[in-house]
């Protein structure tokens, strides 16, 4: 691989760009691999890119059934940040922040990481006492947070409505400064380009059709492309994990739903941050090309279709435009929608399986982006060493059983609900 | 947007509905008696298929009765309602 500096930019100049080599290979699949990975989004490539850069591990192919990053990878609205009451979760995603802040060196490729903090907003007292409470533990547990109040966030976020006529008054936030944004696709070509020139194969156009087991282990895959033996097979397919899992005769506490995002017209800078408003369901930044992008919450009913319904969309600009009335006469440019894994307690899976041999990495629900590289990170140690590693040993199959739940919000097993 | 046939109202738009979740498990007839590992399935494992989906809705926005309903995951499709408990043939019960 060549690296990416600023005399590569300078050579490549001299030849008006037309000599850049690619960024990866597009081999056909050999016949067999130590370890497959299916699920060539962040989460897929980053476990390829950890495999073989700390374990050693380069015989490896990711197969995606259509192109990198092109499900959620590409489909969230590239919110960093580890503001999380709980200890697994603020382990895991505090670690995942670490790994965002020396990443772009990391893989020589410029994932943008833009640190411009994130806010909650608080819009009562129990909201207060809430937020307060969840940034001590942060604290506790070695996280930046800090309690804003009214005037300070009036302060850090101008155009936000913080007056006393507001629909619902600002009470005050709670930052997370080191929080911010990352540029989605990026992450997905960086980890790729990052783990081909350690001799992965991606494989794309490749949809993995049935999964072969022999004796309760794996033996391999069935694809589009033909069969695929393999020692160990990941996961890493968000929505669709239900029916992948289903080829190895699992069954799994997600349900798939769809969460939709947009983003208006262009518009000069005007946010500085990431504002979110969990009473109303909208989180909003403005992108580095001026546009604002928003999201909010699930629609709320199973669905595997990667499109929306207008009401969700119209919950969330009602919201932002209460809460930024600024925005009020700007155009909603595109809307779009990701299917996401909801698990029953809205945490994650990163664990062994009953099947030997396969490794599940879902029930993301709305927050894979930002656990991007620590989710790869463990995810490849356990892959790798057939045990989890202490980061990720709380999210398996089996704690619902056990009773050792990861509810962050309380809200018992209803996905729709998380 | 799609409709939901009430089964006492009519086709009327999914915004007036409440989602209540999957309805191809029904709850246990004798908690008492039943297995941890059956609490658990019934509790937190569900088949979430990529199709046809038996689920409870509620009409909150109109008469406030619950229904089931199937419907195609894929496409949004309302294939028939019922009362609950009743069969999914879309018929009023």
């Amino acid at each position: 691989m060549s690296r990416y500096s600023i005399f590569s930019l300078a050579r490549n100049a001299l030849s008006h760009h037309e000599r850049w080599p690619e960024a990866w290979r597009s081999p056909d699949p050999k016949p067999s691999y130590d370890v497959i990975i299916i699920g060539g989004g962040g989460h897929g490539l980053a476990t390829a890119y950890y495999l073989a850069k700390e374990h050693g591990i380069t015989n490896v192919a990711v197969l995606e059934k259509g192109w990198l990053g092109g499900g959620n990878t590409g489909r969230n609205t590239t919110i960093v940040r580890s503001n999380y009451l709980l200890e697994p979760n603020a382990y895991l995603y505090e670690h995942s922040m670490k790994l965002w802040e020396g990443l772009t060196h990391d893989l020589n490729y410029n994932v943008m990481l833009s640190q411009r903090g994130v806010i909650n907003l608080a819009h009562s007292d129990p909201q207060v006492d809430a937020h307060m409470r969840r940034g001590n533990a942060m604290r506790l547990n070695g996280i930046d947070a800090e309690f804003l109040d009214r005037k300070q966030i009036q302060a850090k976020v101008p155009i936000l409505d913080c007056s006393s006529n507001a629909r619902f008054p600002v009470m005050g936030g709670l930052l997370q400064p080191r929080g911010g944004t990352a540029r989605h696709d990026a992450v997905a070509w960086g980890y790729a380009r990052a783990a081909d020139s350690r001799g992965v194969d991606i494989i794309q156009n490749c949809e993995v059709t049935g999964i072969r087991m022999e004796g309760g282990r794996i033996t391999g895959v069935e694809t589009t492309r033909g069969p695929i033996t393999a020692k160990k097979l990941g996961m890493a397919v968000a929505g669709h994990t239900s029916h992948v899992g289903a080829m190895a005769g699992l069954r799994l506490p997600i349900e798939s739903h769809v969460l939709q995002a947009l983003v208006t017209e262009p518009i000069k800078p005007v946010l500085d941050t990431v504002v979110t408003f969990g009473a109303g369901h909208l989180y909003v930044s403005q992108s580095d090309k001026g546009e604002l992008v928003m999201g909010g919450d699930i629609d709320g009913y199973n669905t595997y279709t990667q499109r929306g319904n207008l009401p969700m969309i119209g919950h969330v600009v009602a919201a932002a435009v209460t809460l930024f009335p600024i925005f009020s006469r700007l155009r909603v440019m595109r809307t779009w929608g990701g299917i996401v894994d909801m698990s029953m307690d809205g945490s994650p899976f990163i664990c062994k399986t009953p099947v030997d041999g396969l490794y599940l990495n879902g029930g993301w629900c709305y927050g894979g982006f930002k656990a991007t590289p620590a989710s790869g990170w463990v995810f490849a140690h356990t892959i790798a060493e057939d045990r989890p590693h202490p980061l990720n040993e709380a999210f398996t199959l089996d704690r619902f059983a056990r009773g050792h739940a990861i509810d962050e919000k309380g809200m018992g097993p209803a996905p729709e609900a998380h | 947007m799609f409709n939901i046939r009430c089964p006492w109202c009519g086709d009327r738009p999914a915004i007036e509905f409440a989602y209540g979740g999957d309805a191809s498990q029904p709850r246990p007839d004798a908690p008492e008696a039943l297995s941890d590992e059956a609490w658990h399935d019934y509790l937190f494992i569900r088949d979430n298929p990529a199709g046809p989906h038996a689920e409870y809705w509620q009409h909150t926005g109109g008469c406030r009765q619950w229904l089931t309903a199937l419907r195609n995951t894929t496409t949004h499709e309302i294939l028939a309602t019922a009362s609950p408990g009743q069969p999914l043939d879309g018929e009023r019960t």
